[in-house]
């Protein structure tokens, strides 16, 4: 990160007046001759629906720029950042830093991939189609759940989402999440409940009972501070009030950890991103949603089936259609249409470029490292480990110092600390440790933490 | 060219695609056994087959650089290769969205001016980004009208209005948003009636949306009258701008009257559609509702940039702050642009569009004979009658080596073929496709059994959809062999 500005507005000198976007094909002549055919004189009078008064506003830009001088002006923002190579980073809650295997990049950034649409037109769109059955497949076996769909936006629409269905399912319109899950997600989950006047309760962790009017019980595991719950716990408490459960989970964990499908949840959803995406910032992430086989014909988003073709080839398409926005309309079981499919993509190469041991060991490095972390902080001076219970890769640790202050010193040795959650617990920070932190990164950050 | 094998058949024991570290840390108790997974059924691919999969999976797909591709309302133009590039710089990709403000100036300031482009082409007052796809951005839209008829107390309005042409995702966010729908016919033009308009504009109706030019291609010259009926009812205008990218450089949702519009920068902004995502909605408010917009937004003071919530915003709608990846993107677009050459893409978009329409018009059926914008709507109908249908015209086109447009929407149109050309498409472009249809629209009458039995030179032919939706085969299944 380099502490500079970016010169205002920069302004560019045009070669000739009539230099052309590379993107517009038609030339001058061109024009001419389709004007001819149409029977106008001037592109202009194509215009003339829009009423005088509206039409030629003024439209206040700066100077277009040409490609040499955007990727310099975006090289030079890009440099105004502190991106996560040249720091040690310890922050999850909800994005995650993972390695990504350059083949994950190669095969997204084919363009018959990422310049494609959603795959209407099946006969020359079986790379998509395919490579969708492939995610839910994959999502299938890693979370034991029987169906998936083909992605959503993200990990807290995707619970929005299983909430919405749920309260369908059932039909009953209050939807319970307990505390211990991602803040964020509940605030997502508030805006979608209220939108669609439902009510949202929050639960504590041990609060006994469920109320019987629930559609749902939204829980999260790993939670959000990284530890274990017990889930038979959880799955009988709902299913006895009639309730459906909706898990959240850590796609990494599921390397090594029990798969909601196991524990008997309905309705399975997580972040994606971990799975071969970036963390870009926020986005774009994945969203994935998988649930009972029982339950397919109420989920959101395109569904991809196996068929075959009038010469008994096998191919794919997009199935179930007739709960889609576009034939159903308001009676859809979701609105969503356009979603994160490129990024379901990587996540199906990710998968399958890791594979069985590959996915294991990243969940193992993972559990390890982080542990080794934890020890080592719960050690120092000050700093003690909140919760007892077993985790994965994220914990939450009492401090001795505001976490804001924390982090400031850390910024300056180029660590990057936990997150402050100080508004859930007194001086708590929320650490992450994945593959990519090496055992320099993990003493340094306690060798800094302990000379603080 | 047909691609028979899946993942697990290519899977062995023991095959890897890829390679990781050794753990460097001395290792920890391992985890309460009852917490553990017992198998774990990923197929084992190694990094050459995988590659090689995936290379012809990738070969079986159509995409804008395969060729044209008319796909109507969808805005499929040409995706710049360097805005690709940009979009991986590290500086924007490894950047964890809780890392702390001061840490991303750079992606701040990148989002600030873009909502500032934003906010200028569709002379509105503020822009969020935060939603990540067209229907994402029309949901914050619509709780955005909700809360602002809340906010003044006026809890009556529980009904949206909307046209007959409008897009499906239109009325599922609606539903999604505890509203109702009402649909306000078009009149013999393809404009909105404004009878009927008046008749339904009552005090329940919290807001009309409205694509516009709407999905018929069509401007409706009525629309301050519209906006205006709307307003004095009390109620609010919404922009659907799945098809600003006609409107670029001419005129701004902001002064023909709309309260807010929802855009998609993956149509306009020529970020690519990564077979169906990932997109962008940003959502543009004018001053009434721009305190209702979904947080964050970017704001900057003293020369920092920092993430902020409208004091009454609708709330959250993602985990963070939109598809910034597909930011970058539009941000190198919007840049490469200046006034005259927005009036030059949505210049050659109409006129592309209108040309197509005077070249077919003698062969198929143009239920609404006036100028269009960016797109033109066809009926098959003609061709019906002989017994050819929409569906055989679209995958014929297939068999030239050409998308179709969309077929069978907008729903008032019988048959309809949807064709959006797109500015980045050249007049030779565009013949080819006139050639093709119009032998298309010959065989028709003279070979429809061609049209019938079409395609034939795509890698699989039409398929069986009814046995997909009758015996769902939605994954395969492995078990975990134990090594």
């Amino acid at each position: 990160m380099k502490p500079r500005h970016l010169p205002k507005a920069q302004t560019s000198r045009k070669m000739t007046d009539t230099m052309p976007l590379p993107y517009l094909p038609n030339t001058e002549a061109d024009r001419a001759a389709m004007l001819r055919e149409i029977g106008v004189d001037s592109v202009d009078e194509l215009f003339t629906d829009i009423p005088q008064s509206f039409r030629n506003g003024r439209f206040d830009l700066p100077a277009p720029l040409s490609e040499l001088e955007l990727k310099r002006e975006l090289g030079q923002l890009a440099d105004l950042n502190a991106n996560l190579n040249d720091y040690a980073c310890f922050l999850g809650a909800g994005s995650y830093r993972h390695f990504i295997p350059s083949t994950v990049g190669h095969i997204i950034g084919r363009s018959e991939f990422y310049t494609a649409y959603t795959p209407y037109q099946a006969e020359v769109s079986q790379g998509t189609l395919q490579s969708v059955y492939e995610f839910q497949s994959l999502i299938c076996q890693l979370t034991g759940m029987e169906v998936s769909n083909a992605g959503m936006y993200d990990g807290s629409t995707s619970a929005a989402e299983a909430a919405l269905m749920a309260c369908a399912i059932t039909n009953r319109s209050k939807v319970a999440v307990l505390s211990t899950v991602n803040p964020a997600y509940r605030e997502v989950l508030d805006t979608y409940c209220r939108g669609k006047n439902l009510r949202l309760v929050t639960l504590e962790l041990d609060s006994s009972d469920l109320p019987n009017d629930c559609a749902c019980l939204i829980v999260q595991q790993p939670n959000y501070f990284g530890y274990f719950e017990g889930m038979e716990t959880h799955v009988q408490k709902a299913h006895d009030a009639g309730a459906l459960v909706i898990a959240i989970v850590d796609p990494i964990s599921l390397g090594m950890f029990r798969p909601p499908g196991d524990y008997g949840v309905d309705i399975a959803v997580a972040e994606g991103q971990p799975l071969g995406v970036p963390m870009s910032f926020g986005g774009p992430y994945l969203g994935i949603f998988a649930c009972r086989k029982e339950y397919v014909r109420r989920m959101p988003g395109r569904i991809v089936g196996k068929t075959v073709d009038v010469d008994g080839n096998a191919g794919y398409v997009m199935t179930l259609v007739t709960r889609e926005q576009y034939i159903r309309r308001e009676r859809a079981t979701s609105n969503i249409c356009t979603s994160e499919s490129l990024m379901a993509l990587a996540a199906a190469v990710y998968l399958a470029a890791l594979g069985k041991r590959g996915l294991r060991h990243v969940a193992e490095l993972c559990y390890h490292k982080a542990h080794y972390a934890a020890r080592a902080i719960g050690k120092l001076k000050g700093y003690s480990l909140v919760f007892p219970q077993p985790f994965f890769k994220e914990f939450a640790v009492r401090c001795p110092l505001p976490p804001s202050e924390i982090n400031h010193a850390l910024f300056k040795k180029k660590i990057i600390g936990g997150l402050d959650i100080s508004d859930l617990g007194e001086n708590t920070m929320l650490f992450c440790v994945t593959e990519m932190n090496t055992r320099q990164d993990i003493d340094r950050l306690v060798k800094t933490l302990g000379a603080l | 060219m047909r691609h028979s094998y899946l993942l697990p058949d290519i899977s062995r024991a023991g095959r890897i695609g890829c390679t990781l570290p050794e753990l460097d840390v001395p290792p920890s108790e391992p985890p309460p056994e009852e917490l553990m997974r017992e198998e774990l059924g990923l197929p084992e691919v190694s990094e050459v087959d995988l590659v090689r999969y995936f290379t012809a999976l990738s070969k079986l797909n159509y995409g804008v650089d395969t060729g044209f591709y008319p796909l109507g309302s969808c805005t499929m133009k040409y995706n710049p290769k360097w805005h690709e590039d940009v979009a991986r710089l590290p500086g924007f990709t490894e950047l964890h969205p809780h890392q702390p403000e001061e840490s991303v100036q750079g992606a701040l300031e990148l989002m600030y001016r873009l909502q500032e482009y934003l906010t200028e082409i569709t002379g509105m007052n503020a822009t969020s980004l935060v939603p990540v796809a067209g229907a994402h951005g029309e949901v914050a839209g619509l709780l955005m009208v909700k809360a602002y008829h809340q906010a003044r107390g006026d809890k009556g309005r529980k009904r949206i209005l909307l046209t007959d042409s409008s897009h499906g995702t239109n009325p599922a966010s609606v539903a999604m948003c505890g509203l109702e729908t009402g649909v306000v016919a078009s009149d013999a033009k393809g404009d909105l009636d404004l009878n009927s308009l008046d008749s339904m504009m009552k005090e329940e109706v919290a807001a009309l949306t409205l694509t516009m030019p709407s999905t018929l291609g069509l401007f409706d010259p009525k629309i301050a009258e519209i906006a205006e009926l709307v307003h004095k009812r009390g109620g609010l205008l919404g922009g659907d701008g799945a098809n600003l990218n006609a409107l670029l450089g001419r005129a701004k949702f902001g002064e023909l009257g709309f309260d807010y519009v929802q855009l998609n920068l993956h149509k306009t902004f020529s970020t690519p559609h990564g077979g169906g995502g990932p997109g962008s909605g940003p959502v543009c408010a004018r001053e009434e509702l721009v305190g209702f917009l979904p947080a964050p937004l970017v704001a900057k003071s003293n020369g920092k940039y920092r993430l902020v919530s409208p004091p009454s915003s609708i709330g959250k709608i993602a985990s963070f702050y939109g598809n910034f990846g597909v930011m970058v993107k539009a941000y190198a677009y919007v840049r490469s642009l200046g006034p005259e050459e927005l009036k030059q893409i949505s210049g050659d978009a109409v006129l592309n569009a209108n040309y197509l329409k005077e070249k077919l018009k003698p062969h198929y059926f143009l239920p609404y004979d006036r100028t269009c914008m960016h797109e033109v709507v066809f009926s098959g109908k003609k061709q019906k009658a002989k017994g050819v249908g929409t569906v055989d015209i679209a995958k014929r086109l297939l068999d030239y080596g050409l998308h179709p447009p969309t077929v069978y929407f907008p729903l008032i149109v019988s048959e309809a073929l949807m064709t959006e050309p797109t500015e980045t498409e050249s007049k030779e472009t565009l013949d080819r496709y006139i050639a093709a249809m119009e032998e298309i629209a010959r065989d028709a009458v003279e070979n429809p059994e061609i049209l019938h039995n079409a395609p034939q030179n795509t890698p699989v032919r039409r398929m069986d959809e009814a046995k997909a939706f009758r015996q769902l085969d939605l994954r395969w299944e492995i078990r975990d062999e134990k090594q």
